[in-house]
């Protein structure tokens, strides 16, 4: 058996009608796996959007998942960000801990180590806005937890190459 | 000039530019502008069939039998969802349609109004591509498109989804639509590098083997032309795929016979040892390969599609080829020729001695009888009946179609239409009424199964309603063969639910639909019913009542490899493995 693979994928397409249920029929219908998407309009005066895909499978479904996409009319370019070298992944997470007293204090230190923001409080309240690496998200996500997490709100990943190359 | 059309009006103008000469369509509320539009003009033909499924394999057939995109016009909400298995069908076959579905009035959908459905959102699936068409400005445009991407790169079905607000509603239809989309862009022409590539590895090849399908049919006759000039001048074997045949004529004795699960014995082991494989607008389906693990293990695999997800999608090649198949062709023929490629002349001999022996198993033998009409005699009477003329054979799904596959002889393309990715029964007899609109001289014939006739056969109706000759050949064993033969070798010989109980006399239902019905009871009496069938120019169902127990050899029983194959009824089937089980 080859070896699982995680591959963050960018797709540029027409912004129009269907084409996201395109794309996420496309991965139902085929069974590949999807850990997250995100879509928004990129270039407004072409009406192109820009999805971007983290997903999960050996070499070659990697490879039908990038051809099938290429196959959908709409679709203009589709970029193997994790093949094409080095790219930059961000995400933004909205964090909601509930608590008083120490844990209350323990979770507003740790915001500022992991350079979150706080976005909305309450006495028994905070909202804590926070980008970057999904992982880096995880991390304090899990170190919320014990302090009175209540609520996650995540983009999912957003991706671009490093350097001077466009999509 | 720029003209001001109704939509219904730009519609069919669209059509009338495309070239469209016939629609095969079914009226309802929703579409009701069109037909309006139909009825003032004379330019096109609308055929009305009896179910819209029927509608989509009338287009399958004329577009499989004219290289053409076949046209499909049908209402809103039943009219569509009726469609969706003839939709399938093409999309699974590359079978260039333009599906016009009706649609409520744009203010409407979503309310759950009469006869709504989301249409866009259950053809999405199905189709290639599809469009709802939600302003007048948008839909000079999305009519040429529709026909464009219908036809370019694989072709496959596209619906354009009409409300009757936009149909009803005024617009500009302008002159010269520009239908290239910034977006969509088929690779035809192949990379040079991999055409010398893959001559150099043909050039090289001991055992190679040619492996060819409906691509090759879909890239126009030229295509079929050149690869069997090709062939003819590499001296190498070519088999077909059941959508390939008539892709190089049938008499050509570098033809070794359809390939896959019913394939003949000398293709299948051929392409179990063959040491190069030509794959030429094939793509590896699970019929032909078998088992993949044990899937010509000895091979390197030269693939050309126009496709690219087509390439390393079941089976891992060694050198893929994108492109249009003609154009790759044509490439590799001038390649070979300049590099006077000449292959090991004494292991090519030896190659095709081992093939002369596997042919000399004469696979397709059976056991004839002077009582009882064999299924494979009552095809090769036919076959001979036809002799020399220009034929085109449609067929449902089941043994029937196997086993015209395996006997009657297509020396040109376009010829042969059957149902292969989907496997639809009832494809036949509405594809032959597609055929026979496009070629109303031609001898056009439904091999049929008695199960699989019934699930459409209302199109009698159009059949006899527009004087399409079309012959019904039914090969009536009373069982859903296919079906029976499974569960004889696989199931233990409980046949449960495939006895085709009550079935209609189909001499008298031919008569009632006021065509004509014939018999053949014995094998002499064959003869006879099948020159009438011929002669008589009028639809034609021939009930012939074949050896109910017969069953279709070769087989490849599903999880089993090429070189496991059954090859009668003495063969023992070995018991199929856990994951053969599962297998479809
Ligand atoms: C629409 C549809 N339903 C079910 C099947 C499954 N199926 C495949 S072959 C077959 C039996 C066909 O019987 P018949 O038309 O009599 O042909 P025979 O095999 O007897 O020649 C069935 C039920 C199918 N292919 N298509
Ligand atoms: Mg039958």
């Amino acid at each position: 058996m080859e070896a699982i693979e995680r591959h963050t994928i960018s797709v540029l397409v027409d912004n129009e009608a269907g084409v996201l249920a395109r794309v996420i029929g496309l991965f139902s219908g085929r069974g590949y796996n999807i850990e997250s998407l995100t879509v928004a309009e990129v270039d407004m005066a072409r009406h192109l959007s820009r999805i971007t895909i983290v997903t999960s499978g050996t070499p070659m479904i990697i490879e039908q998942i990038k051809a099938q996409l290429g196959r959908l009319v709409p679709v203009h370019r589709v970029s193997d960000l994790t093949n094409e070298g080095p790219h930059l992944e961000r995400e933004l997470a909205l964090v909601k801990v509930n608590g008083t007293g120490d844990k209350r204090i323990e979770s507003l230190r740790i915001a500022d180590i992991f350079r979150a923001r706080v976005v909305d409080s309450t006495l028994e309240s905070f909202v804590f806005e926070m980008t970057g690496s999904p992982e880096k998200l995880n991390a304090f996500i899990n170190l919320m937890q014990p302090l009175g997490l209540v609520d996650v709100s995540r983009t999912g990943v957003v991706a671009i190459a490093r350097g001077p190359e466009a999509i | 000039m720029t003209q001001e059309l109704t939509g219904a009006g730009i519609v069919i103008k669209a059509l009338v530019d495309q070239g469209v000469d016939v629609v095969f369509g079914y009226p309802g509320g929703a579409v009701l502008p069109i037909y309006d539009e139909l009825f003032k003009q004379n330019a096109l033909r609308h055929v009305l069939v009896r179910h819209e499924q029927g509608a989509v394999h009338a287009a399958e057939g004329y577009a499989r039998s004219t290289g053409k995109v076949g046209v499909v016009l049908v209402t809103s909400g039943p009219g569509a969802t009726n469609a969706v298995t003839g939709l399938t069908d093409a999309l699974m076959d590359s079978i260039p349609v333009v599906c016009l579905t009706g649609q409520v009035p744009t203010h409407l959908i979503g309310n759950d109004a009469f006869q709504e459905a989301d249409t866009v959102g259950i053809t999405r699936p199905c189709t290639k591509h599809n469009y709802l068409v939600k302003d007048i400005a948008d839909l000079p445009r999305v009519m040429h498109e529709a026909f464009y991407v219908a036809r370019s790169g694989r072709p496959g079905p596209v619906v354009v989804d009409l409300p009757k607000d936009i149909l009803q509603g005024k617009g500009a239809y302008p002159d010269g639509i520009d239908v290239e989309r910034r977006s969509y862009k088929p690779q035809t022409t192949p990379d040079a590098d991999r055409i010398e590539q893959a001559v150099a590895l043909m050039a090289s090849a001991k055992r190679p083997l040619f492996y060819c399908g409906g691509g090759v049919i879909n890239s126009g006759p030229e295509a079929s032309a050149l690869l069997t000039e090709f062939v003819r001048m590499t001296g190498f074997p070519c088999t077909l795929t059941l959508m390939g045949l008539g892709a190089m004529p049938a008499s050509d004795p570098h033809f070794l016979g359809m390939l896959g699960m019913h394939g003949t014995y000398e293709a299948n082991l051929a392409m179990h040892d063959c040491d190069v494989m030509i794959n030429i607008g094939a793509r590896f389906d699970d019929r032909v390969t078998g088992r993949l693990t044990a899937f010509s293990p000895n091979s390197k695999k030269i693939h050309v599609d126009i496709d690219p997800s087509s390439i390393n999608k079941n089976v891992r090649v060694d050198l893929p080829v994108v492109g249009d198949v003609k154009l790759v062709l044509e490439a590799m023929i001038a390649a070979w020729k300049r590099t006077k490629a000449r292959p090991d002349a004494a292991a090519l001999a030896e190659w095709w001695r081992s093939i002369e022996q596997w042919r000399g198993r004469d696979c397709l033998r059976y056991k004839n009888s002077d009582k009882i009409i064999k299924p494979q005699y009552a095809l090769q009477r036919l076959q001979a009946a036809i002799g020399d003329r220009d034929f085109y054979v449609t067929t449902e799904v089941g043994q029937h179609q196997m086993w015209a596959a395996q006997f009657l002889r297509f020396e040109k393309p376009n010829r042969w239409m059957t149902s292969g990715g989907l496997g639809t029964m009832g494809y036949g007899l509405p594809a032959a009424v597609g055929v026979q609109m496009a070629h109303p001289d031609a001898l056009v014939v439904d091999v049929a199964g008695e199960a699989s006739i019934l699930m459409n056969i209302q199109e009698m109706s159009t059949a006899v309603q527009y004087k399409l000759p079309v012959k019904i050949f039914i090969l009536n064993n009373q069982w859903m063969g296919m079906v029976r033969q499974w569960q004889e070798l696989l199931h233990g010989g409980r046949y449960s639910e495939s006895y085709t109980e009550s079935l209609p006399d189909f001499v008298k239902l031919a008569e009632a639909f006021g065509a004509v019905g014939l018999r053949a009871q014995k094998p002499d009496e064959l003869d006879d019913v099948i020159r009438e069938m011929i002669a008589v120019k009028a639809p034609v169902i021939v009930d012939c009542c074949v050896d109910q127990t017969e069953n279709c050899f070769p087989m490849i029983p599903s999880g089993a490899a090429h070189n496991e194959m059954l090859l009668g009824p003495d063969d023992v089937a070995k018991p199929v493995s856990e994951e053969g089980m599962v297998l479809v």
